[in-house]
């Protein structure tokens, strides 16, 4: 399963759990069981947030994978100037 | 002087990628063929004006437009009334998540008025003389509010309150009250309480900077026509011609099809063009009249009404072993964001420690409102505030250590694996090549004349992709013409033409590379984040691979030969080996010659959302120079390091790090509003509103240093927003080092720096007397 590292503001949903285990194949996938999981958490799971896969920042892709050893950070969409 | 390094992963040998190939739109440029924003005329064409606000905060009591409407040659007039009310929530828009609710009313203000300058009414006429008549001719009665200018002074529970229904968000439990404090974000990992006592020493610093504005040559402009039917068409400089269809189609309740925008040529944005001012109300206004109405800012209203970036009070604590390692770092971040909303308090907060590895850091920031416009981006938003207070306080801890700053950056640089102060894991990046090159530099080894002194600086952002498309049409002769969305702003349409060609193997002058419109291409997000060439690049290198598959194929079937059998090379397609047959190589032109006749044209076309983007670092050195007469700052000397991943064209990575220093030093020593205590502005011009020319700096030298990114098929990483970040504090480290003064309040502005060199005089004096 995917180790998910959720931002701070995120972890008032989760009972401050930071730190889970997700098993999910892609974005979407973790997303809907995050707040399966989680209910107060699923309307703050929205447009405003990236997720980084092994690194690598992803935003607006529900279907990047994600491999059971990746590990996953929820973090704010990234802007510029 | 412009030098290269390069890091791992060296590319193959390029024809063009590398290289410094003339710009495509150059002779436009330089003939003043080129069309910008204000150089668009339409037949039978109206002149809208826009009539703003005189006061800082006051509540709207009544519009009268009726005075007007009566005058000959005014044809149509909107207000708050003629824009629909929005819901108070955050909707996407494409890859923006915007509150549209805002928006209208920073469009136009409905029930208040948020800062001197916020616009109340338009004004359509016949002429520019008539439209200012019409603007006189409306009464509005306002009652007048207190206001505040300060995020700190905003903050507290007795500040002027902006917004009734703002409630802070972030925080548990949620307020009862409302306030200015919009949002509370933290970000960070470890036990900063656990670090701070493992630390031999630790500083704490405050810091204050104040709004500056992106300083674009151009100011807004647009042209909007709305005919009988319903069909809008608008001609605007903009970032972002797609979002502006989207923005102007959701205040005007419209549907998008109905709009057509084309990007003007553009005179700089710095991520200020990304947003919308008057282009609902061109369009508002041009549907009202069916008539064109054409619409430009003074560099007045410029300053006045549209978005600066945040002013801003830092608090930064770090602590450290005696050999220099940190073992944490906690910032608070007050960043104001104008009337509304929306300050980029959080990629300041996600950045303010990016460049380090450390094991305990914390950044909490807050978002709070003021009585000024509403702050639009600005290069690497929120990042050169946050970097400025971390960098200022890590070479006083240097001082204080005896460490070389730049050795003491090198002991804590973030390298691949290392975890982000905002989460992920990093990888491969050019942090500590950046400072091994600074080390290396021969600047900082130079010595140094009498007044001066030497300060380094280093930045960091993340840099974006999203959504992007490109469509290549190969002509009848072989020649190319290659469209993509993104608005040319630093020289991308030569950029993407040389990955295309690069590609293709033909010459870079068979590609005529255009800006399309919003109903010739796929949504394409803003020229921003530092994504063009990452993006557009990797979509025009896509849409090339495309072609030279559909190119293979058609020869193949020419050949009457599995397409397995043909390969590409060279611009040439040619069977693959002796096996395949004997057949004349094709290039690209015999192909094009007889598409006709084997299919149709040629088209390569890609819709990509771009990921992977590669993170920039940069490091600066400057010398200062400071007269103790007049307290004058001047830069000597100014060497920019960066991390390109690989330029694709030097000329343009060195004049993005050129500029982003140049504009980050006019951040360092001048820049700054001056309000009246009505809430005015008293210095809206560049006469008075102090930016660097050219007589104001050296020659910026630079070094690329390239670490190629893995995710781009060039290695490719953005470089337009790191530039701006390490100036400010590698100028206030320089003038430390030359006075022995640390200035922790921007600008580093000759009364400041004369009132402190006057107050160090008298303390030695005191001293000498004890």
């Amino acid at each position: 399963m995917a180790r998910v590292c959720l931002m701070s503001s995120l972890t008032a949903f989760t009972g401050g759990e930071r730190v889970l285990e997700v098993d999910a194949a892609n974005v979407h996938q973790l997303m809907r069981r995050l707040g399966e999981r989680f209910p107060a958490l699923a309307p703050h799971l929205d447009d405003s947030l990236a997720v980084a896969i092994d690194g690598e920042i992803h935003q607006d892709d529900w279907f990047a994978r994600i491999a059971p050893e990746s590990e996953v950070h929820i973090m704010p969409r990234i802007g510029g100037g | 002087m412009s030098e290269s390094v390069k890091g791992n992963g060296a590319a193959k040998a390029l024809r063009w990628v590398g290289t410094r190939a003339a710009r495509p739109d150059g002779v436009d440029k330089v003939t003043g063929r080129a069309r910008f924003g204000a150089d668009l005329f339409a037949p039978n064409m109206l002149h809208g004006r826009v009539l703003r606000s005189p006061h800082a905060h006051a509540r709207i009591v009544s519009i009268d437009v009726s005075g007007a409407e009566k005058l000959p040659g005014v044809k149509a007039i909107v207000t708050r009334d003629d824009f629909p009310e929005m819901p108070s929530e955050w909707s996407p828009l494409g890859e923006l998540i915007v509150n549209y609710h805002d928006m209208t009313r920073n469009v136009m203000a409905r029930e208040k008025v948020l800062y001197e300058g916020h616009p109340v009414a338009a004004v359509a006429a016949t002429s520019p003389s008539l439209a200012k008549r019409a603007l006189a001719a409306i009464e509005v009665e306002y009652e007048v509010l207190p206001h505040v200018l300060d995020p700190v002074e905003a903050m507290r529970p007795d500040a002027p309150l902006l917004h009734d229904h703002l409630f802070t968000a972030g925080v548990d439990p949620r307020p009862e009250t409302p306030s200015n404090v919009a949002k509370r974000v933290q970000f960070g990992h470890g036990d900063v309480e656990e670090g701070f006592a493992a630390a031999d020493l630790t500083l704490e610093r405050e810091f204050d900077t104040r709004p500056v504005h992106q300083g674009y040559i151009e100011p807004h402009a647009c042209l909007g026509s709305v005919s009988e039917d319903g069909q809008a068409e608008l001609w605007v400089s903009t970032q972002g011609h797609f979002s502006v269809r989207g923005h102007c189609a959701r205040l005007l309740g419209w549907e998008m099809s109905r709009i057509r925008v084309t990007a003007a040529e553009i005179g700089g944005g710095f991520g200020g063009k990304t947003v919308v001012y008057l282009e609902p109300l061109s369009l508002a206004l041009s549907a009202r009249a069916c008539q064109p109405v054409k619409m430009q800012m003074t560099r007045e209203e410029v300053f006045r009404a549209t978005g600066p970036t945040s002013g801003a009070h830092v608090r930064v604590k770090i602590g450290a072993t005696r050999d220099g390692r940190i073992t944490a770092a906690d910032a608070e971040l007050v960043y104001q964001a104008g009337a509304f909303q929306g300050s980029p308090v959080q990629p300041g907060a996600m950045s303010a420690f990016a460049p380090y590895a450390l094991d305990h850091v914390r950044t909490v920031g807050y978002d709070v409102v003021v009585n000024r416009p509403k702050v639009a981006a600005y290069r690497a938003p929120g990042a050169p505030i946050a970097e400025f207070a971390v960098e200022s306080t890590l070479d006083e801890l240097a001082r204080e250590l005896g460490l070389d700053p730049l050795e003491l950056r090198l002991r804590n640089a973030a390298r691949e694996g290392s975890q982000s102060s905002y989460g992920p894991k990093f990888g491969p990046i050019g942090m500590a090549a950046t400072l091994e090159a600074a080390k290396a530099h021969p600047h900082y080894h130079a010595p140094l004349g009498p007044h001066q002194g030497r300060g380094v600086a280093s930045g960091f952002w993340f840099n974006i992709g999203g959504e992007t498309c490109a469509t290549m049409n190969v002509n009848e002769d072989g020649t190319v013409g290659l469209m993509t969305g993104t608005p040319d702003i630093g020289g991308t349409r030569a950029s993407v033409s040389m990955m295309a060609a690069e590609t293709l193997g033909i010459p870079l002058e068979r590609i005529r590379p255009i800006i399309g419109d919003t109903n010739a291409l796929g949504y394409t997000f803003v020229t921003g984040g530092s994504r063009v060439t990452y993006s557009s690049g990797m979509a025009a290198v896509q849409a090339a691979e495309d072609i030279i598959g559909q190119v293979r194929a058609r020869a193949a079937r020419l050949w009457d030969i599995p397409v397995e059998a043909v390969e590409w090379q060279d611009g040439m397609v040619a069977p693959a080996g002796a096996n395949a047959g004997e057949f004349d190589p094709m290039s690209l032109a015999d192909v094009a010659r007889v598409s006709g006749k084997t299919g149709g044209p040629i088209v390569g076309e890609v819709a990509i959302n771009a990921q992977g983007a590669g993170p920039s670092f940069g490091t600066h050195i400057v010398d200062v120079e400071i007269d103790p007469d007049t307290g004058r700052v001047s830069i000597a000397r100014y060497t920019a390091i960066q991390d390109a991943g690989k330029a694709v064209h030097p000329s343009y990575v060195e004049g993005q790090m050129q500029g982003g220093a140049v504009q980050g030093i006019g951040w360092a020593l001048n820049e700054e509003y001056i309000y009246d205590e009505q809430g005015r502005l008293e210095n809206p011009g560049f006469l008075d509103y102090r930016m660097p020319v050219c007589s104001d700096v050296p020659m910026i030298d630079t070094v690329i240093v390239e670490v190629p990114n893995p995710a781009h098929p060039f290695g490719v990483r953005g470089v337009g927003e790191t530039p701006i970040i390490p100036p400010m504090a590698a100028i206030a480290n320089a003038v430390e080092d030359a006075v022995g003064l640390r200035f922790t309040e921007l600008p580093m502005s000759p009364p400041r720096v004369l009132r402190a060199l006057d107050e160090q005089r008298e303390r030695l004096q005191a001293q000498a007397a004890e």
